[in-house]
């Protein structure tokens, strides 16, 4: 007879007692996985979640980008060319420009192939006065797209027609100005004109702004063979790069500047830049609303872990003290019959150490499994395998049994040190 | 084989001292089947305590087999119980949740067998005590009668120098206590010494030497002869 062998048939004959026992050291070992194991959940769960909202944002920072560029397609045009000596204050103020190039320059930069420019538009723009109408307006000649050189730049198709001699195309406030529509006829300096096109408002100049034959804008103008711009449109930068852009045209054409025509660019990175800012401070308000949870939850844990442990201990003392006093004539006699009282004591400290290796096992799977559950990693997710911890299993392994013998050290010295006599004389 | 020099024994509850014995001297040789009568509270269950090595007298000695039982630690005296000494009780204090076989084995929990195969040495118990086909039961499932025997088969089971027995035959019907008393002569014919405490004067009248307690002290003391003179005069 050996005292694992005691211990095994005492355990079974007073399975309730010790299934009990195992109960709290199953809750203590089981809060304390589950707190360690929810908490790297947690952080494991966080790291998912903002590599999810980090490439959703490269997602939609590309379906972003390609919106921006089919916008600007309808919109207008990127950058504007413009001769050396043009004043930018003169520009703004007028709304036109006042100094003139060679109409063949636009041929020259799509010629020299300027990689970052696509689709040239020449122009010539001014504000004349429309005598039919008793009013000045503000012209702009246009030829269409001048064809750039195939080998680099794309084969789409022009997106800009030209316009016909002949007629002309009209702003949407300037046309109700006028109250002309769509093909009506109207008359502008002597000469009769189709009106082929009223754009719809876009909340620009282009509203009240009309548009000719690039010919015809020369004749009236007084410019044959003059333009005063060239736009670009897609242009493949940013807006901090216009810098690189008016270095290429120069070494083209050395007496024109770059000016960056409407705020699309910026307002394309810009928008670019408050979106990747706004998904930042998105990824950051999840990570700092995580952050404070897994705060909370660990705050938690400090206090149910300790409380559990200690509870276990408590009731795992308690029910050995109730153990010991149900089992005192047993030890009565055992002592009477020759076990000492060091055997009596290890025996009480196996049951107790066995009661903490059955309580640790099934604590730990409930552990992880539950605290993995709560951090939303269940058992089967992507990354649930990093969460089971081997320093970890090992530590509940070992400390769930030295809790409990820790626990049930004082009962089981009580029965060690009971007096065979005393419990002889009560029977 | 007993020798007992002069052993007195206090009990202190709040303020009373109750003397439970009171100078007694009393030597028991081995191969004596002794009785232990008296009225309750006369000292009975104190001297087999005392003698077996429970209970420290406040004055005096005990002598086992020659040995000084109190002036071994307690360690060695443990050991020297669960070696030299049984012990049978009326309420016989089995172990609930043990086999009749792990019960009978349960001496081994203190020390191994010596020079032999506990196991065969149960079997032979078992046999002894007709407890064979009963060797897988719990306590509970079997005849008083029965859990005395198992009782009986434990203190032989070191074949000890010395068996004490507190009232064996209390709660058993007259066939069962035979039995015990039966086994407990042939202990002592085979060169043991039995100290019975019993109340029963019929379970006395097996003894060689029947002795009197009263009040802690050593009233009577009659040998073999006194107790075949009496079953002739009965």
């Amino acid at each position: 007879m050996s005292v694992f062998r005691l211990s095994i048939q005492e355990i079974v004959h007073r399975k309730l007692s010790f299934m009990l026992g195992l109960l709290s050291v199953m809750i203590a070992v089981g809060v304390l996985v589950g707190a360690v194991t929810m908490l790297s959940g947690h952080d494991l769960r966080t790291e998912q979640l903002v590599a999810q909202k980090e490439a959703q944002t490269r997602e939609e920072m590309a379906r972003m980008e390609d919106d921006y560029r089919r916008i600007m397609k309808d919109m207008g045009y990127n950058v504007l060319v413009l001769h050396g000596d043009q004043s930018l204050e003169e520009l703004q103020r007028l709304g036109y420009p006042t100094h003139y190039m060679p109409e063949d320059y636009a041929q020259r930069l799509a010629d020299e192939k300027v990689a970052s420019l696509n689709h040239l538009l020449p122009l010539l723009q001014e504000r004349v006065s429309w005598p039919e109408m008793e009013r000045e307006v503000l012209l702009t000649g246009v030829r269409g797209q001048v064809p750039i050189y195939e080998g680099m730049k794309s084969k789409r198709p022009p997106i800009m027609d030209p316009v016909e001699d002949g007629e002309i195309k009209l702003g949407s406030d300037l046309a109700e100005e006028l109250g002309v529509s769509e093909g009506d006829m109207v008359t502008m300096r002597g000469r009769d004109l189709l009106v082929r096109e009223v754009y719809e408002r876009r909340g620009t100049q282009d509203d009240v702004t009309s548009w000719v034959s690039l010919r015809q804008a020369q004749e009236w103008m007084g410019r044959e063979g003059q333009i005063n711009g060239i736009l670009a449109l897609e242009c493949i930068c940013s807006a901090d790069e216009i810098g690189s852009i008016e270095e290429h045209v120069r070494a083209i054409i050395p007496d024109a500047q770059v000016y960056e025509f409407s705020s699309l660019i910026v307002a394309r990175g810009l928008a670019r830049q408050r979106a990747a800012e706004a998904h930042e401070t998105a990824i950051e308000q999840e990570m700092h609303y995580r952050a404070g949870l897994r705060e909370e939850r660990r705050a938690f844990a400090s206090v149910l872990v300790p409380v559990a442990a200690v509870g276990a201990g408590a009731w795992v003392m308690f029910l050995m003290l109730a153990n010991v006093r149900e089992r005192r004539a047993e030890i009565g006699i055992l002592r009477a019959i020759g076990v000492s009282g060091r055997k009596i004591h290890s025996a009480f400290l196996l049951k107790a150490a066995l009661m903490g290796i059955a309580g640790g096992v099934a604590g730990l799977i409930a552990g992880v499994i539950g605290g993995a559950w709560l951090s939303e990693v269940p058992p089967g997710a992507e990354g649930f395998a990093t969460l089971i911890d081997v320093r970890l299993l090992v530590a509940a392994l070992i400390g769930a049994p030295l809790l409990a013998a820790v626990a049930s050290w004082l009962p089981a010295r009580n029965a060690a040190r009971q007096d065979p006599a005393l419990v002889l004389q009560e029977e | 084989m007993v020798r007992i020099d002069d052993v007195s024994k206090v009990y202190r509850t709040g303020g009373e001292q109750v003397r439970a014995l009171d100078g007694v001297t009393l030597e028991v040789g081995a191969g004596e089947f002794t009785a232990v009568q008296g009225p309750s509270g006369c000292g009975k269950t104190t001297l087999l305590l005392a003698v077996g090595g429970l209970l420290e007298p406040d004055h005096g000695r005990v002598l086992v087999d020659d040995e000084d039982v109190y002036a071994l630690p307690l360690e060695r005296r443990a050991q020297f119980r669960a070696l030299k000494i049984g012990f049978v009780f009326q309420q016989f204090h089995l172990v609930p949740y043990l086999s009749v076989r792990d019960n009978v084995l349960a001496p081994t929990l203190a020390l191994p067998c010596a020079g032999v195969d506990a196991h065969a040495r149960v079997d032979a118990l078992l046999e002894k005590f007709k407890l064979t086909s009963r060797a897988a039961h719990t306590p509970g499932e079997l005849s008083t009668g029965e859990r005395q025997r198992v009782a009986l088969a434990r203190a032989m089971l070191h074949e000890p120098r010395v068996i004490l027995a507190d009232e064996p035959t209390g709660n058993l019907d007259e066939i069962n206590a035979a039995t015990v008393l039966g086994a407990l002569a042939d202990f002592a014919e085979d060169g043991g010494t039995v100290l019975l405490v019993t109340h029963d004067s019929a379970a006395a009248s097996e003894a060689d030497r029947i002795i009197r307690i009263d009040g802690g002290r050593l009233v009577d003391d009659r040998d073999e002869g006194s107790r075949q003179d009496g079953q002739a005069a009965g």
